[in-house]
């Protein structure tokens, strides 16, 4: 009952700060997978240029959401209004390069315009890199140019599915800056699905849980940037989402559910 | 003065071997036999004497050598030419033989004598009129069942309905080994070259047919998503995504049809044929005339060699992406 409070003010509030333009707009979406409701009436507002992160545990229909916007759930059951701009991007967990088409070739896949292609690998740091294979990438390069192929649409609304959760900590922390870089220059929505408590305090503006279907804690991060991890008010940010996502961090006063327990004290330090 | 330096060495191995697991313990064992400053003169044990004369560096070298390489499970190294040394060895075993008189000239013919009725046929003109008459028939049949191979490819797989008409069928084609197939297209046709023709075209497209579609079926879904996100047009999709995706595939069934053009040439030719390689053989068996047997295989095995590595070449070219992946 206090989360779904939670929601209704927080929608209201964005509805009131941005009297503009709305990016993406669901009302009542349902996905379900053999009659289980993976989304179960989502009413979701993002203003055009806001950067909104989804939190939730695997399984919780964050990708299921990402997707239903990207336009990709085929063959889903499912109902609701949902609206979104005409140029979106999406940005997956891998870069999805074709390897049969050089780093150039594949940032225009899709579109047309060399020099916008160049122009956009050179922003993600890959300048002189257009010739090559995707094969000779690394990980991160290659995520970088997934970036780029993103870019180079002008995307009103940029969607990723944890772009980072297959690169190593240290890439990780460089794209965190790059992304958010590149989203202060072109100002995309961006809608950031992603597990990592942090990354998506670090990244976004406002962060959304998804829970059994819902959203059950939408939060606005008022917070300056760049941030960093040791910012202790961005501290009080993790600990209400990590409660939101159930996991509390001493496990000895979790204690929701005794048989329980021992899980998200696991959960927690995957976090840390 | 070798005690001075002996006290700095081992300081330094270890204040520099601190980070190292694996040393950290010996080096702590020396310095605990000889304490900076208070090593015993002239009594300096020999084991802690050897690795402290070399500087704080050569620790880390020390300790490397400690280490037993793994024995090694692959083969290695590849030898130089090795795929021409197990051929050669036995064009030599089979010159010796000859030359020793061990074989009978009547059942295998010297090398020697190969060659001489090889050149002979040559340049008399049977040989290049049965060489040409056997390329014509393999080209010809080759060409149409690599058009054939790659059109129902595409047709079933792109298309829901065309893989519900054609891959059953091929597959039901497939079951049935086609050589059987030559009397009935013996009656069919007749028994001049289209029924040969036929034959080889149903040998080569079957392979193509079978690796392209099952490279276009196998797709990766990622990238048929990637094409929808990047809003492909089924045209461009198929262009840009499916072909380049299939090609690998393609190229197995491509290598796997020109070996098998080859291969239905032989027994054709063997099958009421007037000319031909495979003719050529076959009289040659009549009269007894090894030599001519063997021009005859030799002959075969060139063509196919040649035309392999043809495509092999081509292959290397066109899926030069690839070599990264190799290297």
């Amino acid at each position: 009952m206090a989360t779904h409070t939670e929601q209704l003010t927080a929608t209201g509030a964005a509805a009131t700060v941005t009297a503009e333009r709305t990016a993406v707009r669901l009302r009542g979406l349902t996905r379900s997978f053999e009659g289980r409701a993976v989304l179960d009436g989502i009413d979701l507002d993002i203003p055009a240029g806001q950067f909104v992160a989804l939190l939730g545990h695997s399984g919780s229909g964050k990708s299921t959401l990402l997707r239903a916007v990207a336009g990709l759930d085929h063959e889903v059951a499912g109902s609701g209004g949902l609206t979104a701009p005409q140029r979106v991007s999406v940005v997956f967990q891998d870069s999805r390069l074709l390897p049969w088409r050089r780093v150039l070739d594949n940032v225009l896949l899709g579109t047309e315009g060399e020099e916008k292609g160049r122009a956009a690998l050179a922003e993600v740091g890959l300048k002189g890199r257009e010739r090559a294979w995707p094969n000779e990438l690394s990980g991160g390069e290659a995520q970088r140019a997934a970036l780029a192929r993103s870019l180079v649409r002008e995307p009103e609304l940029l969607l990723a599915d944890e772009p980072f959760g297959a690169l190593d900590a240290l890439t990780r922390i460089r794209m965190h800056a790059l992304l958010r870089e590149l989203w202060e220059r072109h100002r995309p929505s961006v809608l950031l699905v992603t597990h990592d408590v942090d990354e998506a305090i670090v990244l976004a503006d406002r962060v959304l849980v998804l829970e059994h279907g819902r959203i059950g804690l939408d939060l606005t991060i008022d917070r300056p940037h760049p941030r960093t991890y040791r910012d202790p008010l961005l501290g009080e940010y993790r600990e209400r989402l990590l409660a939101a996502l159930g996991v509390t961090e001493a496990p000895e006063s979790a204690a929701e559910a005794p048989g329980r327990a021992p899980s998200t004290a696991v959960t927690a330090a995957d976090h840390q | 003065m070798t005690t001075s330096t002996t006290s700095t060495a081992s300081t330094a191995s270890t204040a520099s071997t601190a980070s190292t697991a694996t040393t950290a313990e010996t080096a702590k064992a020396q310095s605990d036999q000889t304490p900076p400053g208070k090593s015993p003169s002239g009594k300096s044990p020999s084991g802690a004497a050897t690795p402290s004369g070399a500087a704080g560096t050569s620790v880390a070298v020390g300790a490397a050598a400690q280490v037993r390489r793994r024995r090694r499970l692959s083969p290695g190294r590849r030898l130089p030419a090795s795929r021409l040394v197990g051929p050669l060895l036995f064009l030599a075993l089979w010159a010796a033989a000859s030359a020793a008189g061990q074989l009978d000239p009547a059942a295998v013919p010297a090398p020697w004598t190969v060659l001489e009725t090889g050149v002979r046929l040559w340049t008399d003109g049977t040989l290049p009129t049965d060489i040409l008459t056997s390329l014509r028939r393999a080209g010809a049949g080759f060409a149409i069942g690599l058009t054939a191979g790659i059109a129902l490819a595409l047709a079933s797989g792109l298309s829901r309905t065309g893989e519900a008409l054609i891959d059953g069928t091929v597959q039901l084609n497939r079951a049935i080994p086609t050589l059987g197939l030559i009397p009935l297209f013996i009656l069919w046709l007749g028994i001049g070259e289209t029924f040969k023709i036929a034959i080889i075209a149903i040998v080569v497209y079957i392979p193509i047919y079978l690796n392209t579609h099952a490279a276009l079926a196998g797709i990766d879904t990622r990238f048929v998503e990637l094409a929808e996100v990047q809003g492909l047009s089924r045209f461009r999709f198929i262009r840009e995504i499916v072909i380049p995706g299939a090609l690998p595939g393609f190229f197995v069934g491509l290598r796997l049809g020109v070996t098998g053009s080859w291969l239905g040439l032989v027994v054709l030719e063997q099958i009421n044929a007037t000319n031909g390689l495979g003719y050529l053989m076959f009289q040659a068996q009549n009269y007894g005339q090894s030599d001519v047997i063997l021009v005859g295989l030799v002959v075969y095995g060139i063509f196919g060699l040649v035309s392999d590595s043809a495509v092999r070449l081509i292959e290397r070219r066109v899926l030069s992406w690839r070599r990264t992946l190799s290297s």
